[in-house]
């Protein structure tokens, strides 16, 4: 790879109160990539989605994004920057309509965009259009999921963070969740990086893949090459793939 | 029949007052979850704002109708921006600080807070009951009857109109600000979710200031109103109606925008049916009885929101 990377982590640490949640994590997103991150429950996944966005901060270490170092910024300059994240557990807004909550993933966008990504984000998961004037806190968790990754495409994101799109879905729905991720990186280039339990449709899918075990990133590779190792097979597919 | 009519507008009137206070009540506890037990006390600032530019403009009932207009309109400007400073200050100094500390910590700062306005404007002002020439006089009559115990006749002042008509178009403003601006959608987020909201680039910080502000301009568009109403004031006025709106926000379901107004309404109504048909002086004890009830049998209020949700 030529050009630097669009999202440089180096040597981030974090904490909540005296717990140590990262331990030196260091990774690379390349623009266009798919990159994966997974990991057992507690592993310190989440907390790196929540430090590239500023909240937890870290304590040491850095972030840098687009050649500027974010580490340092509050959380709502940094989503300005057009990075994006899907949460976990998904935190869509219960009493907004559909159609609000898709305004709110708008809210550092320009308006006048606004239709069009809307109607895009509804090309690509025709149930929302269908439940648009319906409040979130009544969508199914599969509906709520689509909810949350088209809310976070509303920004028109360069970089999207994914947090366990997976997470409590029936076995269709994150086939087709799945399915989009990759439509979008290949059909708009956007650069994502995905964390996840379900290593195996994650691992499918990314260029690039790290594990991540207490807060410490253990293996890395290609998607492929992590998929092939015998620790990986063993500690995060086993039952076989689903 | 005419004295039931003659008592219902002057519920109206008061429950308006009550309402417009309610507001700042309800908004702030639905976005940071708190109680503002100084929201009464920027109330009596604005009262007292208002009654400095009052005097200041020289304002007397002898004015032509003309001026008398201009001139409170420039008064209600006045009172709304320095109260939103007050308020913005108060949530500035006293509140962001104590954020993400223990539920109890803003809450023991909102009762110091109001002791601190109280003793401001009592030293800065004076103790004394402060009173106002009325300024707007007359009104119309709508009703009236004629028997063996003499006439009675139902009248609506032109005061009482322009409360009620302030007081429906601030509200109908207001909830469309809340509705359909990105703003108001802003707040309604932080509400929700604080967290997301700021994941989705929203400044969490400065919404909630803007809650404080836009609260403490409807405290003051009530201390007006107060002011014109009664026509005296003191510096201890904050509390009772500070109260009475607290109990107003929770009867209508707290953090509910239309609840807070119905609830409202129905404070101011059944304070004053009270004093009509009652007693005058048990008339706080049957509005405080009325939210004991109310919250024995239906916790959430009036309007409040179930709190069941999916997840």
């Amino acid at each position: 790879m030529s050009s630097p990377p669009l999202l440089q982590i180096r040597d981030v640490e974090t904490f909540y109160g005296k717990i140590q949640a990262l331990r030196g994590i260091t990774l690379d997103v390349h623009e266009g990539e798919i990159v994966t991150l997974i990991g057992a429950n507690g592993a310190g996944k989440s907390t790196l989605m929540m430090t590239i966005c500023g909240d937890p901060r870290a304590r040491s270490g850095q972030i840098v994004y687009d050649g500027r170092d974010i580490t340092r910024l509050p959380t709502h300059e940094i989503m300005r920057l057009r990075i994006s994240q899907s949460p976990e557990g998904r935190r869509i807004f219960p009493r907004m309509t559909v159609n609000e909550n898709l305004l709110m993933g708008a809210a550092v966008a320009d308006p006048e965009h606004f239709e069009e990504d809307a109607a895009r984000a509804f090309e690509l998961f025709p149930r929302l259009k269908d439940r648009k004037d319906q409040r979130g806190g009544t969508l199914s968790g599969g509906e709520q999921q689509m909810l949350a990754i088209a809310r976070a495409l509303m920004a028109r994101p360069k970089l999207l963070l994914l947090d366990e799109p997976s997470l409590g879905l029936a076995p269709l729905v994150v086939k087709q969740i799945f399915e989009v991720i990759k439509e979008l990186n290949e059909k708009q280039g956007l650069t994502v990086f995905l964390v996840e339990q379900n290593a195996y449709h994650a691992l499918k899918l990314a260029h690039q893949g790290h594990v991540i075990v207490n807060g410490k990133i253990t293996m890395s590779g290609t998607g492929a090459e992590l998929l092939a190792r015998e620790e990986v097979r063993a500690a995060y597919l086993e039952g076989g793939a689903h | 029949m005419e004295y039931f009519v003659q008592q219902l507008i002057n519920g109206v009137t008061l429950g308006s007052i009550y309402g417009l206070i309610a507001i700042g009540y309800t908004m702030v506890y639905g976005i940071i979850g708190m109680i503002n037990f100084a929201h009464g006390d920027i109330f009596m600032v604005g009262a007292f704002i208002s009654l400095i530019v009052i005097t200041a403009l020289g304002l007397a009932a002898s004015s032509s109708i003309f001026i008398i207009i201009l001139a409170l309109i420039l008064v209600l400007v006045c009172a709304m921006i320095i109260s939103s400073v007050f308020g913005w200050t108060l949530e500035r100094l006293a509140y962001r600080p104590l954020r993400g500390s223990f539920r109890l910590a803003p809450l023991i700062t909102a009762i110091g807070v109001s002791i601190v306005l109280q003793n401001y404007i009592q030293i800065s002002q004076g103790a004394r009951v402060k009173p106002l020439q009325p300024i707007i006089s007359g009104g119309h009559t709508i009703m009236r009857r004629v028997d063996e115990n003499g006439e009675f006749v139902v009248q609506i002042s032109n005061m009482q109109i322009l409360i009620i008509t302030v007081t429906i178009v601030l509200m109908t403003v207001f909830s469309l600000i809340i509705a359909r601006t990105s703003l108001g959608r802003a707040q309604r987020a932080c509400e929700q979710d604080r967290k997301m909201a700021s994941l989705l680039g929203i400044n969490v910080d400065r919404t909630i200031s803007t809650t404080f502000v836009m609260g403490a301009a409807l405290a003051a568009v009530a201390g007006l109103m107060y002011l014109l109403y009664y026509g005296v004031i003191d510096f201890y006025i904050g509390f009772v109606a500070g109260v009475k709106a607290f109990t107003a926000a929770v009867l209508g379901g707290i953090g509910s925008l239309p609840g807070a107004m119905l609830g409202g309404l129905v404070i101011g109504l059944i304070e004053t049916l009270w004093s009509a048909y009652f007693s005058v002086e048990y008339k706080d004890v049957a509005a405080f009885s009325m939210l004991a009830i109310v919250l024995i049998f239906l916790p959430q209020g009036l309007l409040g929101k179930p709190e069941v949700e999916k997840v």
